[in-house]
Order: structure tokens, then C-alpha cells, then sequence
């Protein structure tokens, strides 16, 4: 399980939405599969019946607030780093034919 | 008067004494970076305008007598906190013309304590990265020997306090990034108890491990900063509601009776001796100091990297996806379709080692390897904390090296990621328990510093600032300065 293949590594850049250059493909097989070999490790520990962490203060829980409105609307400054915006809209490549 | 050498609590009392003004030394502190900056490439971004419009507003509240103890001190943040109206580069191409629309809470904060902001800080991409070396801004030089790094992710920060450019700098700490690049430099960096400071509008990394903190000349300076920016913050929901104790008055408690433990798993055999007899000899200033030592063992705190080595990607792959080309950040040219919009434009936005981790969480987070991966490291996590748990029924805080080795050169580990990650073997634990830790200097090998490092149960900075202070009042080596730079 620890090596990957070309492809493979090709499928994970297309999940991740990562243009990968051919030439640094190679590295990338070389560095994921080392990685992957790497934190195999943590087969060697035993965890049957622990309880997975997700939250380091585990007495904290996710807190709820009112759903009332807090945020202004600021759109114009947050669309001043935006690369394409048109009549406050976002503008990206023709999706639907 | 030479005020590079001035820690914060002395500046603060100088500016209220007016020995000086806010401007004066906000002008002195801008020729530093001045003099020293090119080769050391610290700073990013210098914003030297509304830094000086800041240290006469400062003035003249020091002159109206209406001062905190930060009125007029300089400080500069790590380029991952989000700074309104100024350049955000998170040290990656994608965000290289960002101008952040808002203050994250930490600026917010020290802005209203009336600190003075000189800039913003390099730093690995997205800090990601044990070296500084992962910047697209370029690999910031450790002022003690510019072949060598400063550490990293929060290099910049490090090297800039190391060489007297500033007093103090914010950091963040997701792996080890506040601590390990302050035992390289030779400073004091504090990796706060997870939710003990708001992250809102600090660039996420791997949100369940990241947190703000402190780089600084001393203990005492790093309690009266994180003083001014820790507690609850509504705006970030892991931000946790306990009140912030006013750590700077609580820094000379006598260390008379205090159980230290020394963490066994730390002196293996990656530990450099020299390292290890640096600590070794802290530990004893401690045992002098009244506290008692003993032995604990953490089995399996040795799976904290690979543990991280999943945990970290899987949040960085899922906290990145933000970055797609079409709200912020950079573009590709000429994108075919929205696929290619997204690809090309990551692809060419991301450097090797953000997209190198990208992956790695993607492949461990995606259908068939979750439980084998990552539900599997989300278990061992736990076991690491039950550890730490464990040993803290027993003492009060634990000990150890910062990290394996001092500062190695530039460019020494770049092809080798595993490697590279092996120098956070002794602070990710902390991370992953979300435990406050702290590293303070504790010797110089080869004219390299090394650090020691404190860690304590949750919400115990007071303890391990005290700790460091009393071990700093000792000592020396935080006080030395790397030649060139005094």
C-alpha cells in the first residue's frame, strides 16, 4: 500500500485540483510513497477500542451562537482581491454550454 | 543610546519615564531593519508610514498619561495573520498581491494595546515547512550564521527578534513553528494552550493544531504580550471562554517544591550530546532553583510525526481548498474551463512542499484509506494525550530538548521532506495534546544556539512563563546577541 504508482499519484493531484508538471511527477511518486511508508509506523500501535481525538481539549464543545445576522455587507472590499469581477460578481470560465 | 538591546518591559518603562518617544524608537528600529534586512531577508513587507503615523499617536497618549504597558512598543506580525489594508502573502505566490480586508484578532488586539506595527514577516508557505525554506519570498539567513536557517515556519519572526531588528514578533505554531525556530536563533518563543488565542483571521493550516503565540527576547516580555492578545474571542469557535491571567505578575513565583519531569522519550538518539548536556545543565539551574527532578516516560509520544504527518495534511488539504482562482488570490492566465482555471491556477500558485502535503492529505482522507490513515492517526493521538495526561498527575511540568540539533545549513535538508519533518520530533507532541510549551535558550554549541523547552498541562502558561523567567533571571543566554547585530 505504501508505494504509489504514477497513476496514482496522478488521480490524487486530480482529486486536489493540482495541475502537476510531468517532470515533477517523479518526485512526487518518490516523496508521497516515502511519506505514506513512513507513517505506516502507527499500525504498530495498539488502538482497539480508543476512542479517535478529534478536538485537543476534549472537554470543549463546539459552541452555538444565535442565528442572527452579525456580518456587514462588505463585498465591494473583499471583491477588490478577487482576479475577475463583474456587476459584484465573481466571473469565471463558461461552465454550462 | 543603543534601544535594539532593550527588552519590552524595559522600553515600556523608558516611554512612560519619556526618555524617549514612541517615534524615536519606532525610527530606530525601522533603520535596523534598514541596515540589516537585505541579507537577512526578514521582513517582507516594512510599513514604515503608518508605523510612524502609530508611534506619534502612541506619543501622545504617553503624554496625555493615558498609556498601557504596550503604548508605543514596536512589534511585527508573522505574514499569516491578516492585517487590514496590507500586503498578506501567507509566503506563498497565491497570495502575493492579497491585500487582507480585515485585522485578524491578534493584530486587533495588540493594535489597541497600542503597539506599533513595523511590518510583516517571511515565513515557510502557509507554514508548512521546519527551515524558512519553503517561502516563494526566498529562505530568510539565522543571524548567529546566514549559511545557516533560522528555523521555521515562523522564520522571519525569529531572525528578526534574534537580531535586534524589534523586540518581539507574533508567530503561529502548528507543528513547532514558534518553538523551534526560537531555540535556532537563540530567543524565547511561547506556543500557547490550543483556544487560549484567537485564530480568526490567521491563514488556517490544520485548524484542530494551530495556534498564535509569541517570539521574544524573554519570558517576561512574552507573558506581557500574550497577556495583551489571549482570551475569548466569539469569532473563532474553538476560541476558549476562560479568563486570561495577567501572566506578568505572575513570574516570580518560587520554583521551591516543583515537580519537573524529564522527558526520557526526548534523550534518544537523534539528541545531539551537546545538545543534550546544554539541557542537561538548564535542568540543574532548575534543581538548584528548588524544584525536584525525576524521570517520566511518554511511549508513545515517538508516533507524534507520524501522527502529525497525517493529521496536519488532512486539515491543510481540506483548509486550502479555498484557494481556487476566483474570489482571491493569484490566476492562471487563460484558463480553458473551470477545471483547468483551478488547476493550473493552484498548481502554479502552491509550491512543492504546500503541494506535496495537499496530496498526502488528500490520498489519506480519500474513500478506502480514511480508517487506515487517518481515523488510525486520530487514535494514536489519542493515546499520545492520554500520556501526557498521565504524566501530569505526577508533575507539574515536563522538560526537554527544543530540538535534535542546532541550526543546520541552508539548503542541507530541502530534497529530503522526512528529514525535514524529523525537526519537529519534540514539539509536535504538544501540538497534538493542544498543550502550551515554551523555548528558552539554554546554550550555544558551536556558536549555534539550542533551546530548552517547558511544557505544561492546558492553560498553564502562567507556570511554564514562570518557570522560563526564574530559569532567565539565572542565566544568560538569552541576553546574548549573534555578532554583527549588537
Amino acid at each position: 500500500m505504501s508505494t504509489l504508482t504514477r497513476k496514482e499519484v496522478e488521480a490524487i493531484a486530480h482529486l486536489a485540483r493540482l495541475a502537476i508538471g510531468e517532470a515533477e511527477l517523479p518526485v512526487y511518486v518518490e516523496s508521497l510513497s516515502r511519506i505514506l511508508a513512513f507513517v505506516e509506523q502507527l499500525n504498530a500501535a495498539e488502538t482497539r477500542g480508543v476512542e479517535p481525538m478529534a478536538h485537543p481539549l476534549e472537554s470543549q464543545v463546539q459552541r452555538l451562537r444565535p442565528d442572527v445576522i452579525t456580518e456587514v455587507d462588505a463585498h465591494v472590499k473583499y471583491q477588490k482581491n478577487a482576479p475577475q469581477v463583474q456587476a459584484g460578481l465573481y466571473l469565471v470560465p463558461k461552465v454550462i454550454e | 543610546m543603543s534601544l535594539h538591546t532593550l527588552t519590552i518591559a524595559e522600553l515600556a518603562r523608558k516611554l512612560r519615564a519619556r526618555e524617549f518617544s514612541s517615534e524615536e524608537l519606532t525610527r530606530a528600529c525601522l533603520a535596523r531593519i534598514d541596515a540589516h534586512n537585505k541579507p537577512l531577508n526578514a521582513f517582507l513587507t516594512v510599513t514604515a508610514e503608518s508605523a510612524l503615523a502609530a508611534a506619534r499617536a502612541a506619543d501622545k497618549r504617553l503624554a496625555a498619561g493615558d498609556a498601557g504597558p504596550l503604548t508605543g512598543v514596536p512589534i511585527a506580525h508573522k505574514d499569516i495573520f491578516c492585517t487590514d489594508g496590507v500586503r498578506t502573502s501567507c509566503g506563498s505566490r497565491i497570495l502575493e498581491n492579497f491585500i487582507a480586508p480585515y485585522d485578524a484578532t491578534v493584530v486587533a488586539r495588540l493594535k489597541s494595546a497600542g503597539t506599533v506595527m513595523l511590518g510583516k514577516l517571511n515565513m515557510d508557505e502557509f507554514a508548512m515547512g521546519s527551515s524558512n525554506e519553503t517561502s516563494y519570498y526566498g529562505p530568510v539567513a539565522n543571524p548567529w550564521d546566514r549559511s545557516k536557517v533560522p528555523g521555521g515556519s515562523s522564520g522571519g519572526s525569529a531572525a528578526a527578534v534574534a537580531a535586534r531588528l524589534l523586540p518581539a514578533a507574533t508567530g503561529t505554531d502548528t507543528g513547532g513553528s514558534i518553538r523551534q525556530p526560537a531555540a535556532l536563533t537563540g530567543i524565547t518563543g511561547l506556543k500557547p494552550t490550543y483556544g487560549r488565542v484567537s485564530r480568526y483571521g490567521m491563514i488556517a493550516f490544520a485548524s484542530s493544531l494551530d495556534q498564535a503565540g509569541v517570539l521574544a527576547r524573554t519570558a517576561e516580555d512574552a507573558a506581557l504580550l500574550l497577556e495583551a492578545f489571549a482570551g475569548f474571542d466569539p469569532a473563532d469557535s474553538t476560541s476558549v471562554d476562560e479568563p486570561v491571567p495577567r501572566y506578568s505578575t505572575l513570574l516570580d513565583a518560587p520554583l521551591r517544591g516543583m515537580k519537573i519531569g524529564l522527558l526520557k522519550e526526548f534523550f534518544d538518539k537523534g539528541l545531539d550530546e551537546a545538545n543534550a548536556a546544554c539541557v542537561r545543565a538548564a535542568l540543574d539551574v532548575c534543581k538548584r532553583l528548588g524544584a525536584e527532578l525525576r524521570e517520566v516516560s511518554l511511549p508513545n509520544l515517538p508516533l507524534s510525526v507520524p501522527t502529525y504527518y497525517v493529521v496536519a495534511p488532512a486539515e491543510c488539504s481540506s483548509n486550502l481548498s479555498r484557494f481556487d482562482g476566483v474570489r482571491f488570490g493569484y490566476r492562471c492566465k487563460d484558463p480553458k474551463d473551470l477545471i483547468d482555471l483551478y488547476k493550473r491556477s493552484r498548481g502554479e500558485g502552491f509550491g512543492a512542499e504546500v503541494k506535496r502535503r495537499i496530496m498526502t492529505g488528500t490520498y489519506v482522507l480519500s474513500a478506502g484509506y480514511y480508517d487506515a490513515y487517518y481515523l488510525k492517526a486520530q487514535k494514536v493521538r489519542a493515546l499520545i494525550n492520554g500520556d501526557f495526561r498521565r504524566a501530569f498527575q505526577d508533575v507539574d511540568v515536563l522538560m526537554g530538548p527544543t530540538t535534535p540539533t542546532p541550526a543546520f545549513a541552508i539548503g542541507a535538508k530541502v530534497d529530503d521532506p522526512i528529514t525535514m519533518y524529523l525537526n519537529d520530533i519534540y514539539t509536535i507532541g504538544a501540538n497534538l495534546a493542544g498543550l502550551p510549551a515554551m523555548s528558552v535558550p539554554c546554550g550555544l554549541i558551536g556558536g549555534l544556539p539550542v533551546g530548552l523547552q517547558i511544557i505544561g498541562p492546558h492553560f498553564s502558561e502562567a507556570k511554564i512563563l514562570n518557570v522560563g523567567h526564574l530559569y532567565q533571571r539565572e542565566t544568560d543566554w538569552h541576553q546574548r546577541i549573534p555578532r554583527g547585530y549588537d
